[in-house]
């Protein structure tokens, strides 16, 4: 039951207006591919590995590719061709190609219903695997139960993934529900992903799938400790959206920052490129069970989150129609937003709580993602533990789903053992205090909660309106999100985005969208 | 609660503020009153309570008093410790590297560049090489300012452009040529293992190299920044927290003036 008094109809414009604008997108992304969405392909076809100086064999296969002007037909073509004319597996493919001894578009060509029927048992081999990951997940849940609450969201960040997960342990003992490896910085602009276990980083700890099965393991250990499941998440952003998506789905990841806009804004990489990348990530994850967070509290961070509100609200929709075509359900989407009011504005906290409950009831069955105060948190570790207590209040009265926790550190450094465990404190605190507050709760009609809903739902049909007349890619050089502008053409990473030729094939997608099952 | 923080127990001592031996204050001046906070890697028992009050001693804490001790794993333990602090400084003989400026308005800097440059000047600024975050720089650039104090952006004679981050000291020299910048911004704020210093120096040298290093003005900002770390890396100026887009605005022009530059 809407405690705002929403309009349904307008929520309804509001999404039909966003599935236009989506659909139109998706028509350059249908036609198009990349050097990660086939590397991606190389990755679950089984490719893996580095050369003597460390890059990756799925970047050495795909190169070979682009050098030849073969990327618009595609990994699968010619890596099938290649199994059927040498008898070798991908990997040994691969490997060949590594030592320079093999050429795949320079092979005899097989005919081209062999070559993708050759590949099917390989794929479904993956498919199986990521499938069984899924179960898996399902099980430790049904063994162990589910938070009912939020799940409490808390970041470790120490560069070396051994120190880590003495973190994460840790963090899960005092209560944490997913834990989140932030990413050294950097690591989203570059074009190919490292390789084996790390421990030198900025400000994060390397993604690669070596540290992805380390902390997964040690997360199972701690979950079985506690007869608990420790959710784990990681950042699918970048130039290697979906190859960590793929990486994710292999070792068991939960959670994945996922955004359709984010790298565009807030990374400088092209928009036609990550168009194309956030649309096989997103099939991934959907098919893994992963939880996509979407981006749009960034948008807060640069521009103001009281006159900017209704273009969260915009960005929410349009990612939840882009996920949908994806073929991720609703139940993993964490659209996202946050709490980032200036305190010194005047009912700061009124307008937090009508915003955040307008996103509970527009999207009923997405697990939001609501982040904490970030942009007026000052080294005052005091107010801003207050700051932090006040967001705790709004995720429980409203019901968020993903609460990401805020440190009264924040600003000052990467969180310390004891800030991560004072945060959870805090949120734990809040949660079994308030908890039944949220059903008590009604707002006055026509009080300044509904009226600030309203009115942040007209914005955001308004813009959703200017948007498809525009186009997605014209109001990103517009800067009508984030105050962000950025070209068409610019950005890093367009050279990577290519047009699908007619042998084009990418083997997953009939599974991933389980429009063919195993 | 514990019963030691309200000690009655008279703290020794002059009572009169002593700018040559200056003490901490908690509720009585001199009484050297500090809080702190630590976590131990070692299990949460009475020995690690007395390490804790050994650490606050060698740190100089008369009597040190573990107010909260609380387990975070098994072998961690957090501790909320007070105590009163032995040592004093002299405050008279500290000398502070300030940006020394009469902070003007953004109406009055405006008025300044019209009337002693006679052009809009151009400044450049971005959040160079690996940090990821536009906090600082946005708060000085954007528009729409930081706590009621405009961004550059704003300024009517000033051409402000915010780059952004990860912005590459090579790309960042590159945009200055190409939009003949006169001042140069540099945000730091997320660092590791100090990697903002050697960030911070290559510009320095790549500038040098390139020959601009005295034909711009050079200005560093971020939580970790200071005027004299920046002075000493080879920058004009540093802005720490707390400081806004109108000082900074007021030292550029100031200085574009005092340098003669045209």
């Amino acid at each position: 039951m809407s405690k705002l008094n929403l309009d349904k109809a307008k929520v309804e414009k509001a999404r039909e207006l966003a599935g236009r604008i989506a659909k139109d997108t998706q028509q350059f992304v249908d036609l198009h591919t990349t050097v990660t969405v086939e590397r991606t392909i190389c990755r679950l076809l089984g490719i893996d590995g580095v050369n003597d100086i460390e890059v990756p064999l799925p970047n050495l296969v795909v190169d070979q590719l682009v050098e030849n002007h073969a990327l618009g037909i595609g990994a699968a073509f010619y890596i099938s061709n290649a199994m059927i004319q040498t008898k070798k597996t991908p990997q040994e493919i691969a490997e060949a190609i590594s030592r320079g001894e093999l050429d795949i578009t320079k092979l005899p060509l097989a005919d081209s219903f062999e070559i993708q029927l050759n590949l099917q048992e390989t794929v479904k081999n993956m498919v199986k695997r990521i499938k069984e990951n899924r179960n898996q997940r399902e099980t430790f849940l049904s063994r162990f139960g589910d938070a009912e609450g939020p799940y409490l969201y808390v970041i470790v960040a120490t560069g070396n993934i051994y120190e880590d997960i003495v973190q994460a342990r840790a963090a899960a003992k005092q209560g944490a529900d997913i834990i989140a490896v932030i990413r050294t910085t950097g690591q989203s602009l570059l074009d190919y992903v490292p390789y084996g276990p790390t421990t030198e980083g900025f400000g994060g700890t390397m993604a690669t799938q070596e540290n992805f099965r380390l902390m997964r393991s040690a997360l199972d250990e701690v979950g079985e400790e506690l007869g608990r499941y420790i959710r784990l998440c990681n950042y699918c952003s970048g130039l290697c959206m979906p190859e960590i998506a793929a990486m994710g789905a292999i070792e068991r990841l939960d959670v994945m920052l996922n955004d359709a806009l984010y790298g565009i804004l807030f990374r400088d990489i092209n928009m036609k490129r990550t168009m194309v990348d956030q649309y096989f990530s997103r099939m991934i994850n959907g098919f893994a069970g992963v939880i996509i967070n979407t981006g749009e509290d960034n948008y807060l961070t640069t521009a103001d989150a009281f006159e900017e509100a209704h273009t969260v609200l915009a960005s929410q929709f349009i990612n939840e129609q882009f996920a949908l075509m994806a073929g991720l359900p609703e139940e993993q989407m964490g659209l996202g937003h946050a709490f980032e009011m200036d305190p010194l504005l005047e009912n700061g906290f009124v307008y937090e709580l009508a915003q955040a409950q307008m996103a509970r009831e527009i999207f009923p069955n997405a697990p939001l993602k609501y982040m904490p105060p970030t942009k007026f948190m000052t080294g005052n570790i005091f107010k801003g533990h207050i700051q932090d207590a006040l967001f705790n209040m709004v995720t429980v009265i409203t019901g968020q789903k993903l609460q990401l926790l805020g440190m009264m550190t924040e600003a000052i450094h990467t969180p310390l053992m004891s800030d991560r465990a004072l945060a959870i404190e805090n949120a734990e605190y809040i949660y079994h205090t308030m908890k039944g507050l949220r059903e008590e709760i009604q707002f006055k009609p026509g009080g300044m909660v509904e009226k600030r809903a309203a009115f942040v739902l007209d914005e955001a049909i308004k813009l959703l309106e200017e948007m498809e007349g525009l186009g997605l890619f014209k109001c990103l050089e517009l800067g009508k999100f984030g105050d962000v502008k950025r070209p068409q053409d610019g950005g890093k990473g367009l050279a990577g985005v290519t047009v699908k030729e007619k042998e084009y094939f990418n083997p997953f997608i009939p599974y991933f969208l389980e429009k063919e099952v195993i | 609660m514990s019963a030691g923080l309200y000690s009655s127990k008279k703290q020794s001592g002059d009572k009169n503020l002593d700018l040559k031996n200056l003490r901490p204050y908690g509720d009585t001046m001199n009484d050297g009153k500090v809080q702190l906070s630590f976590t131990l890697p070692v299990k949460d028992d009475e020995q690690g309570v007395e390490a804790a009050k050994e650490l606050g001693k060698k740190m100089g804490l008369l009597e040190p008093l573990v107010a909260w001790h609380e387990a975070l794993d098994k072998e961690f333990t957090f501790y909320v410790v007070y105590g009163s602090v032995v040592h004093g400084v002299n405050y008279e003989d500290i000398h502070v590297d300030i940006v020394d400026v009469e902070t003007m308005t953004m109406e009055e800097t405006d008025a300044y560049i019209k009337e002693k440059i006679g052009r809009p000047i151009v400044i450049i600024g971005a959040s160079t090489g690996t940090d990821a975050h536009t906090v600082g720089i946005d708060a000085i650039m954007n528009m729409k300012g930081y706590a009621g104090h405009f961004g550059l952006e704003r300024y009517a004679m000033i051409d402000a452009y915010n780059l952004g981050s990860q912005v590459e000291n090579e790309e960042f020299i590159r945009q200055a040529v190409e939009k003949k910048a006169d001042v140069l911004l540099v945000s730091q704020t997320v660092t590791q293992k100090d990697v903002h210093i050697q960030n911070m120096t290559q510009l320095v040298e790549l500038l040098e190299a390139e020959g601009l290093r005295d034909k711009i003005i050079l200005i560093a900002g971020g939580p970790r920044v200071n005027n004299e770390l920046a002075k000493e890396l080879g920058y004009d100026a540093g802005f720490g927290p707390g400081k806004f887009a109108d000082d900074v605005a007021t030292y550029a022009v100031e200085e574009f003036v005092a340098r003669g530059m045209k």
